[in-house]
């Protein structure tokens, strides 16, 4: 470090790259005041005030052509039949604190395992409802619900085996729960290659601090999935059944099925004889005892759910239901992250566990109550209104950033269907430095660590921190503008 | 391997061997009606169909025809629809080749989805060459750094099954002319023609170093079909195919020795003991037709054997 630079920390006024940088209301991950960094961030500040700004550009290109030659794109919808993108990469990592990692560990932990007793009690014994801690109409009415699922006995009672939740950190610096997206999350291979391109663009910085590593992802996932084979089948066949090229996520599906070194199926390479599901090879057909689906429910078997399906396997439910095959996730895990149920789920941890929730909900309006309904209308300008089956960001309202016209159209929407919205305030989403255009400034971000399900729950200390690059902007999807960058959790 | 891979893998091949061959051709083909007779010239467009397997015209406009064989996404041999092929077969499984191999591919793609028939009309050459350039590159490429398991040997099959099965098409187009137009003629033949036909294959200079330029019909009969050095023949494609056949019995296991092992030894067999004089003496249209229907029947056994195969005919085995 220079002499020049060591004066730049002590001063309050800010020093390039950080001249535009700006602290407000919201929670900043870097500073505390200005000029004055966190303790983890020490390290990276002066890194930082070290490097000339011409280098940091360099380094971002680098990353750039990092990500472009790897092809790592992602496809966006609504544009004729998509166009494939480049994920944006910003520069800076986001550090989380051993003790921080701690706490979210313990409350991931926590809400995966009431969620699948949850489910569990859902689609047998239906106690909750019994005993009136979830109303039974929240359950039937939602779009997620799979009757078909009643009285199924899934291997070692898991249902969720893969979860992606998504956390943001509010203004006091506690980490909240927005979403669990309990489904087919995605994103998961964006946080390994972030990590890769991360270790070529800054090694020197990157050895100095301690961070704790993720590359043993990929055989995690093999172990969970593995843990979910029929007992019959000592050495199962394990597969990842993908949509095709168009989805959003084909890279993904990709990247992992090498990464576990396991076949990349789709429909119409599976086929379903005497309830066992075989994949057409051309040594014959083999066996199939382990699928790991990135394939909504409803597509997954055209027998069972759509029949207008060409991407599912005829049969496959049957085979699921024999027990000769099992399916990560669960059919029907979709009931447990419908966003109005999300509101109960303090009270699930609670019935399930007898436990306070270590991680904190979102206030979160229902809106098929009279009252809620009545505020939430007269306060659309200053709240974020969303659809309960949608994900991806489509199908919401940002109130303070909306026009008169869409809080009419939402209004319109909100009273014809209220059952199919939720309202929450408008978070203050923390704020980390990014890199943009040169410069170092704030921008909002949230946090998808990935939680694994099998004999245990593992989760690879980090997460997809997604980057609201927009200035301002609250929307971190990568299909709405979004970017993401790498996430160290330090030992 | 996945038979969906296996498939696409054959097909992204086979439509590139096709589309190589198609280019070869019009490029030829353009090049020389400079020198001949409008008469003539529409002459050589029939036989270019019949080369392709297209039908036959009543009038032939040598700008409309070469757009519809070069461009024309509604014709499924043009081309450009032959690239496009190649390059979504490759996009299925864009996974399972290497990065070389995709960008080469698709490079291909993007530049013949750049050009139109007026861009090129009046420079064919400078259109076409880069498109054989591409697809010799894109094999290139694939025989240097991939693998050789099933899926290489898929890549081979599409490949020389093409090859074998266009080339005996192309001669047989051409024997039917020129050797008619020979008789008539009496004595002399039709010089262009007949190295327009070498050079359709790029197998001009190689017949040189063989036989000298000294051009006689059967000679290039027999080197067309039977030589077993020059990798554009239809005896050297045979032996390929036989050999890749032999070798994905092997690497898919326990299933014997298959319908589509046996034609493609028959099929050797057919061309290793021919002798050309014998052939022509006899009939060397009905031999050639023989070529192409055991290439058609190869092609649906190897589909039957690792790609279509029925639920109970696997179960069984």
């Amino acid at each position: 470090m220079t002499q020049e630079n060591s004066e730049k920390i002590g001063s309050s006024a800010l020093s390039l790259p950080f001249a535009n940088y700006q602290l407000d209301t919201a929670y900043d991950e870097m500073f505390t005041a200005a000029g004055k960094p966190r303790v983890q961030y020490e390290a990276l500040y002066r890194r930082l005030l070290d490097l000339a700004p011409s280098e940091l550009k360099q380094r971002q290109q680098t990353a750039d052509v990092a990500f472009l030659n790897q092809g790592i794109t992602f496809t966006v919808y609504g544009h004729g039949e998509g166009t494939e993108k480049i994920f944006p990469y910003d520069l800076l990592p986001r550090i989380i604190t051993a003790d921080e990692w701690t706490t979210l560990e313990r409350g991931l932990t926590q809400r995966i395992t009431a969620l699948n007793l949850f489910l569990k009690d859902i689609y047998h014994d239906e106690k909750i409802l019994k005993d009136g801690v979830v109303p039974r109409e929240l359950i039937y009415s939602c779009k997620h619900y799979r009757r078909e699922m009643r009285g199924l006995r899934v291997r070692r009672d898991i249902y969720v085996s893969v979860v992606g939740t998504d956390l943001v950190r509010v203004n006091d610096g506690q980490f909240a729960v927005l979403e669990d997206n309990l489904r087919v999350p995605s994103g998961v291979s964006y946080m390994l290659a972030n990590r890769q391109v991360m270790k070529k663009v800054f090694p020197g910085l990157f050895g100095s601090y301690n961070v704790r590593p993720i590359d043993h992802y990929g055989q995690a996932l093999l172990a969970t999935l593995r843990a979910l084979a029929p007992p019959s089948r000592p050495d199962p066949t394990i597969v990842l059944l993908t949509p095709g090229v168009f989805n959003s996520a084909y890279y993904e599906h990709t990247f992992l099925a090498r990464q576990m070194g396991i076949e990349l199926v789709e429909g119409r390479d599976l086929l379903v004889h005497d309830n066992v599901v075989y994949m057409r090879t051309t040594a014959g057909l083999r066996r199939v005892d382990v699928i790991y689906r990135r394939l909504d429910d409803d597509f997954i078997d055209p027998l069972a759910f759509r029949p207008d399906s060409i991407l599912g396997v005829p049969g496959l439910f049957n085979a699921y239901r024999a027990g000769n095959v099992a399916l990560a996730n669960a059919i029907g895990t979709g009931i447990a992250d419908d966003k109005a149920l999300y509101a109960y789920v303090p009270r699930i941890i609670k019935y399930y566990l007898d436990e306070d929730p270590v991680l904190a909900n979102v206030e979160t309006y229902l809106l098929d109550e009279d009252a809620q309904r009545q505020h939430v209308l007269e306060n659309l300008d200053k709240l974020v209104v969303k659809a309960v089956g949608e994900s991806g960001g489509y199908g919401m309202l940002i109130g303070p950033h909306s026009t008169a016209d869409q809080r009419e159209e939402f209004k319109r929407r909100i009273i014809a269907d209220p059952r199919n919205y939720i309202a929450q305030p408008t978070l203050a989403l923390s704020r980390a430095a990014c890199f943009i255009e040169g410069q170092v400034e704030a921008r909002h971000v949230d946090l998808r660590p990935y939680i694994l399900y099998g004999e245990q729950i593992t989760i690879v200390p980090s997460g997809l921190t997604r980057v609201a690059l927009r200035r301002g902007s609250l929307v971190v999807n990568s299909s709405q503008g979004g970017g993401s960058k790498d996430t160290w959790v330090l030992f | 391997m996945l038979s969906r891979v296996a498939d696409s893998l054959y097909w992204l091949s086979r439509y590139l061997e096709r589309a190589e061959h198609t280019a070869r051709l019009l490029d030829l083909t353009l090049n020389q009606a400079l020198d001949l007779s409008p008469a003539i010239a529409g002459q050589r467009w029939q036989m270019v169909l019949a080369s392709l397997r297209a039908p036959a015209l009543n009038t032939i406009n040598a700008y409309q025809l070469t757009d519809h064989l070069t461009f024309d996404l509604k014709n499924k041999d043009s081309i450009v629809s032959c690239i496009t092929s190649a390059r979504e077969n490759a996009r299925q499984i864009r996974e399972q080749i290497s990065s070389e191999m995709w960008e080469q591919l698709n490079q291909l793609y993007l530049t013949v989805r750049r050009a139109d028939i007026d861009s090129i009309y009046w420079q064919p050459h400078e259109f076409y060459r880069p498109i054989k350039e591409g697809a010799h590159l894109f094999q290139g490429i694939t025989d240097s750094i991939m693998s050789r398991g099933e899926g290489w040997h898929f890549i081979q099959l599409g490949r020389f099954i093409e090859r074998a099965s266009s080339t005996a098409t192309l001669l047989d187009a051409h024997l039917r002319v020129l050797l008619k137009q020979g008789e008539q003629a009496a004595g002399g033949h039709d010089y262009l023609s007949w190295v327009a036909l070498l050079k359709s294959c790029t197998s001009f200079e190689a017949y040189c170093q063989v036989y000298t330029a000294d051009i006689r019909p059967e000679r290039i009969a027999e080197f067309l079909m039977l030589n077993a050095e020059s990798p554009r023949s239809v005896r050297f494609a045979a032996e390929a195919i036989q050999k890749s056949l032999e070798t994905l019995v092997q690497l898919t296991g326990s299933r014997q020795a298959g319908r589509a092992q046996r034609l493609a030894g028959r099929l050797r067999a057919t061309l290793d003991y021919a002798q050309v004089d014998e052939i022509m003496a006899d009939n060397i249209h009905a031999y050639l037709d023989n070529i192409q229907r055991l290439c058609a029947q190869i092609h649906s056994a190897v589909q039957q054997q690792y790609i279509t195969y029925s639920i109970e005919t696997a179960l069984a085995s």
